[in-house]
């Protein structure tokens, strides 16, 4: 939002193999690509002539090579945002683009909004008046995707942690602010000492999160997929067909698979995130409602959404329902039990969603499975499919709110080991709580006012 | 129809809010009529017989700073004053002051009475004239009319004002006065939305029949203190007020009581604050608290009557007697007033531009508790620019806005029109993002320069102030070019002040910093100059914090690039494309000035604010073809 910051993103989708771009634009983005870039015979990126490419490497912080690289370097205007504009061409792996945006990041530039690069090019003049309403378009639908992503893809899990760490810093502020607000009142001081011990407890929990991030589940990036259908139609059994290992319970009774499950595959060199599901059923089993809403919720974050139908049975009403809800998105209807006699009208199917693929496979038999594997990597390739900037950024994102909330705990514990006030404490601790709320989604309100009328009684 | 006068501007009401309406419109040249429904209320002090605390005392400097008369109305009549939180750091140091009430009330009379250019008249307000959406005067209630450009309403709680005391309950404002009951519906002809909040205030009790040998002694500090920049009282009476603390039998009376409570049968409609529950309340809701703490203050050093701070009530008066004789030093107390709860309209304060006056009638402005607002000194705030910018109307200028990176003032104006409130608002301290920068320490170095421009501040203010600012910049330049080398002598002086040995050179200004150093201390060691309290305040805090300072100066800067963009006036937010629903009904209804404003109404997304700056461009480039 601020004109004269740096920002920095992933300008190609993300897939394996080829070249992936990350492109940084304003003032400082040579002075960032210098900290990162060593190019051959040492040159560094702000002797680069304008619009060549150079080779070299990216370095991180600790002078390891990160990637190969090709560094393009375009002072402004002559740019697409008229700022000095700087371009890694590196390994298109998801792995190199992500370490060297997070350390571009780490070298001062910030993530850029959805739609920023555009927005910029426009206030600078470089696109012309016709074409505002196209820019306003691009940032309209890319902020609803990514906002969708950004808390789509936090687990339960990490969002319900995140905000227990919120939650515990809230409660550190709201008891200082009370204090310091109500000095009259008999409110019991926290001290410095309880505040420091509190702060100390949280970095460990973001510390731990950190630690886990290249492995764990926060950057565990993928293409975003799916699983739907009625209960006992066989999506974990091709889930596990396409894991080849037997993971969730695969049974005859329906509803078995209660949880939601996540799993990893590759799949002709695409990283898919497939999500299995409970059946979209109208239920009154309380369990298995919580599984048919989420399931819904799925339905409208995923990249890609294979719906499962029973070949051996007519379509119901709710089937058809489901099919509505996917007009509009990128899915494959897949009639399983193509072992059994096929009952369901094929036909109606395909009238129902025209241009979709409709598949018949086996998950007992193993049937139909390279096909849908080869359609998968084809409308991947063939641009059907392309990975939401979301899932992939906001995993680097996180991370990066994550490291800055960090250092604000950090910095709380200087201003109480410098044995400085109340008022100075509470300054990086309100800072790591709206860095933290920035992860989790949630906005700032008047929280801090409600939580300390809610917690000290105060009056007059 | 009767005309009885004509003027610039007309106050209506003449509380904190009026007194500095007025004056502030009189001061700056315009013929300005204040009114009030009872010539013996002006300035009165309905509940607490004090004046600032945290945030508060914060709201008061900034008055004195920019030409407003509360803090020095107040240092001349209070009776008390304490500096709290002093070990919580320089930016919530909060200045607080035991008013005498009917001393505050008729020095502010004597005030408002004698400023040249203003009339005060007893006159009860029944209607507001309009013309085209533009003001053209007021009429009273025995009909006559009288003319003026703007009006300010300074109502306070008396619009339809409803008084609750436990069983019984009239139309009327607080303290036996009468209530406005027809400016209401006067204002809703015109279109303005009201809002219904309530508020309440203890008993009153009789000081010969409270036993203080039973309570604690809470004294004024010995160092006298003075809100305003320009009073010099180094001698002042202090009053002591006194502590004592509910138990479980109060607790007890009020709970089986509370079937008789307004609050909880119904009669109380009005929206409460969270920050001053009644007793009942807090019994409720903190049902685990065994006591309750609560202030015995003096109303003044004229009477008996004496404010129970913390029980605050409106339960009926057989209750609040017998709960209050349960309580340590109250056994034997009578009350003289009781406590009770009043209901009252007021405006929803989103319907004001940031310089209070209505978007949708010219003219005609809004300030204090009639903007949903809790409080003396967020009144008195509110008037002062209320006052302001009706003048600077009549003068054909710009509006006089502050942000919230300048003022407390700023963030109470900017929450109440960009936010609104659902409950009467207080300032505090948390609500300000800048809170390091925004200390009542440096009010006047902050807006004594505005008050000047804008005509508010005399030439005998605006010396002191240049005389202050120049010394702090002496002294901050002396500090930093005297450099002092580990020599024996400089080694011993730093042990007298019980400070670590020098390893190299350094600067005073760098020595300073250290928490065991203060500029008294160099002064005595290294020769320095005696500068004034104030002054050596402003050098310490500004070494001692710098910091923390620039952090949030660099944070100012970052937003103020959004506060400076700013949005026309007549935007049609309905024909912008790619808005958000939500953004789009929220924008129409709040116009923010700028586009920093914007970015504060919950529900506008960082897009919508994109896409606002795309449009501004996109219409900037179209006013150039």
């Amino acid at each position: 939002m601020i004109q004269e910051d740096t920002i920095s993103a992933v300008a190609t989708a993300v897939g394996e193999g080829g070249i992936g771009i990350i492109r940084l634009s304003g003032s400082e983005s040579i002075k960032i690509a210098n900290k990162l870039f060593q190019g051959y015979r040492g040159k560094k990126a702000e002797q680069l002539e304008s619009h060549k490419a150079a080779y070299g490497h990216i370095i991180s912080l600790d002078n390891s090579v990160v990637d190969e690289v090709l560094l393009l370097v375009m002072k402004g205007p002559n740019s697409y945002t008229r700022e000095d504009v700087v371009e890694i061409h590196c390994h298109g792996g998801p792995i190199p683009l992500r370490n060297i945006l997070g350390l571009t990041l780490k070298a001062g530039a910030r993530l850029a909004e959805p739609g920023e690069f555009t927005k910029r090019a426009f206030l600078n003049g470089r696109l012309d008046l016709t074409q505002a309403e196209a820019v306003i378009d691009v940032i309209r639908a890319k902020t609803d995707a990514s906002l969708r992503m950004a808390v789509g893809n936090l687990s339960g899990q990490l969002s319900e942690k995140i905000r227990g760490l919120r939650n515990d810093i809230l409660g550190m502020i709201a008891h200082l602010e009370a204090a310091i607000d109500f000095p009259e009142e008999d409110i019991e001081e926290i001290a410095a000492q309880d505040v420091e011990e509190r702060v100390k407890v949280v970095r460990q929990a973001i510390n731990y999160l950190l630690s886990t991030a290249n492995t764990g589940r926060i950057l565990r990036e993928g293409l975003e997929t799916v699983i739907i259908g009625k209960p006992n139609v066989g999506k974990s059994s091709l889930l596990n067909a396409l894991l080849k290992e037997k993971r969730a319970i695969v049974t005859d009774i329906p509803g078995t698979t209660r949880d939601i499950i996540e799993e990893f595959v590759n799949i002709g060199g695409i990283p898919l995130k497939i999500i299995d599901t409970a059946g979209i059923r109208e239920t009154d089993d309380v369990v298995e409602k919580i599984g048919v809403e989420k399931a819904k919720d799925f339905i409208n974050r995923a990249d890609l959404i294979l719906m499962i139908l029973d070949a051996s049975k007519p379509l119901e009403e709710e089937d058809i329902e489901v099919l509505h809800l996917l007009k509009d998105k990128k899915a494959i209807i897949l009639v399983n039990k193509s072992d059994l006699p096929t009952v369901i009208n094929l036909n109606e199917i395909q009238d129902r969603l025209p241009g979709k693929t409709v598949l018949k496979i086996s998950t007992i038999e193993g049937s139909g499975l390279s096909e849908l594997e080869k359609i998968i990597a084809d409308m991947v390739y063939g641009g059907q499919v392309q990975q939401s900037d979301g899932t992939f950024v906001n995993n680097v994102r996180q991370v990066e709110l994550l490291r800055q909330t960090d250092n604000y705990l950090l910095e709380v514990l200087h201003t109480i080991s410098a044995a400085m006030p109340p008022d100075c404490v509470v300054v990086d601790l309100r800072a790591a709580w709206d860095k933290l709320g920035e992860i989790s989604g949630d906005t700032v309100g008047e929280d801090i006012i409600d939580q300390i009328f809610s917690q000290f009684c105060i009056g007059k | 129809m009767y005309k009885a006068g004509s003027y610039d501007v007309i106050v209506i009401g003449a509380g904190h809010a009026g007194s500095e309406a007025a004056l502030a419109a009189a001061r700056m040249g315009c013929n300005t009529l204040l009114t009030t429904l009872n010539m013996d209320n002006i300035a009165m002090m309905p509940c607490n017989p004090a004046v600032g605390g945290p945030a508060k005392g914060h709201l008061v400097r900034e008055i004195d700073a920019l030409g407003g008369e509360m803090g020095i109305n107040t240092d001349k009549t209070c009776i008390q004053m304490r500096m709290l939180n002093t070990g919580k750091g320089p930016a919530v140091h909060a200045l607080r002051a035991q008013a005498d009430k009917q001393l505050y009330h008729v020095s502010m009379k004597e005030t408002v009475e004698n400023q040249e250019n203003l009339t005060v008249k007893q006159l009860l307000i029944d209607k507001i004239l309009t013309s085209d959406d533009t003001v053209t005067g007021v009429q009273v209630e025995t009909g006559e009319i009288y003319e003026s450009k703007c009006i300010i309403i300074a109502s306070g709680t008396y619009l339809r004002g409803k008084v609750i005391l436990g069983e019984l309950n009239y139309s009327g404002g607080p303290h036996g006065q009468r209530a406005a009951e027809k400016l209401s519906d006067s204002l809703k002809e015109i279109g303005v939305k009201l809002m219904r909040f309530k508020t309440g205030t203890p008993a009153r009790v009789d000081r010969r029949t409270v036993d203080f040998s039973k309570m604690l002694i809470q004294p004024g500090d010995e160092d006298v203190h003075n809100f305003s920049f320009m009073s010099d009282i180094e001698t002042r009476e202090q009053i002591p007020c006194w502590l004592t603390y509910t138990n479980e039998n109060t607790h007890e009376i009020i709970r089986s009581n509370l079937h008789r409570a307004p609050m909880y049968t119904g009669i109380i409609e009005g929206t409460g604050p969270r920050y001053c529950p009644s007793i009942e309340d807090k019994v409720v809701r903190f049902a685990e608290k065994t006591a309750h703490q609560l202030f015995v203050e003096p109303e003044g050093s004229h009477t008996n009557e004496m404010y129970v701070q913390g029980m605050s009530t409106s339960l009926p008066i057989d209750v609040q007697h017998a709960f209050l004789r349960t309580i340590p030093g109250l056994e034997n107390v009578e009350i003289m007033r009781p406590g009770y709860a009043i209901e009252y309209d007021c405006v929803d304060p989103t319907q004001l531009k940031p310089s209070l006056e209505f978007k949708a009638i010219k003219g005609l402005f809004s300030a204090g508790q009639a903007n949903g607002t809790s409080g003396y000194e967020e009144a008195a705030a509110q008037g002062l620019m209320a006052g302001i910018n009706a003048a600077r109307i009549i003068k054909a200028e710009q509006p006089f806005i502050l942000t919230r990176a300048e003022a407390y003032i700023g963030v109470l104006i900017d929450d109440l029109v960009t936010k609104g409130t659902n409950e009467p608002y207080r300032m505090m301290t948390s609500r300000a993002e800048y809170r390091l920068i925004l200390r009542q320490d440096n009010a006047d170095l902050r807006l004594t320069d505005k008050g000047r421009q804008i005509g508010l501040v005399n030439d005998e203010r605006y010396n002191r102030f240049v005389t202050k600012r120049d010394d702090i910049e002496k002294t901050l330049n002396l500090l930093s070019e005297t450099m002092i080398t580990p020599t024996a002598e400089n080694q011993a002086k730093l042990a007298a002040l019980g400070s670590a040995e020098l390893r190299t050179g350094t600067t005073l200004y760098d020595l300073l910093r250290r928490t065991e150093i203060n500029y008294d201390g160099l002064r005595e060691q290294f020769g320095l100059p005696d500068i004034s309290s104030a002054v050596k305040l402003q050098v310490e805090i500004t070494v001692k914090y710098e910091g923390y300072i620039k952090k949030q100066i660099e944070q100012v800067e970052r937003s103020a690039k959004l506060e400076a963009k700013m949005l026309p006036e007549d935007i049609d937010y309905s024909q912008i494309h790619g808005l958000a629903g939500e953004a789009r009904q929220k924008l129409g209804k709040i116009r923010p000035i700028s586009i920093g404003q914007a970015a504060r109404i919950s529900g506008v997304t960082p897009a919508d604010i994109s896409i606002l700056m795309i449009y501004l461009e996109q219409e900037r480039r179209k006013g150039e073809n």
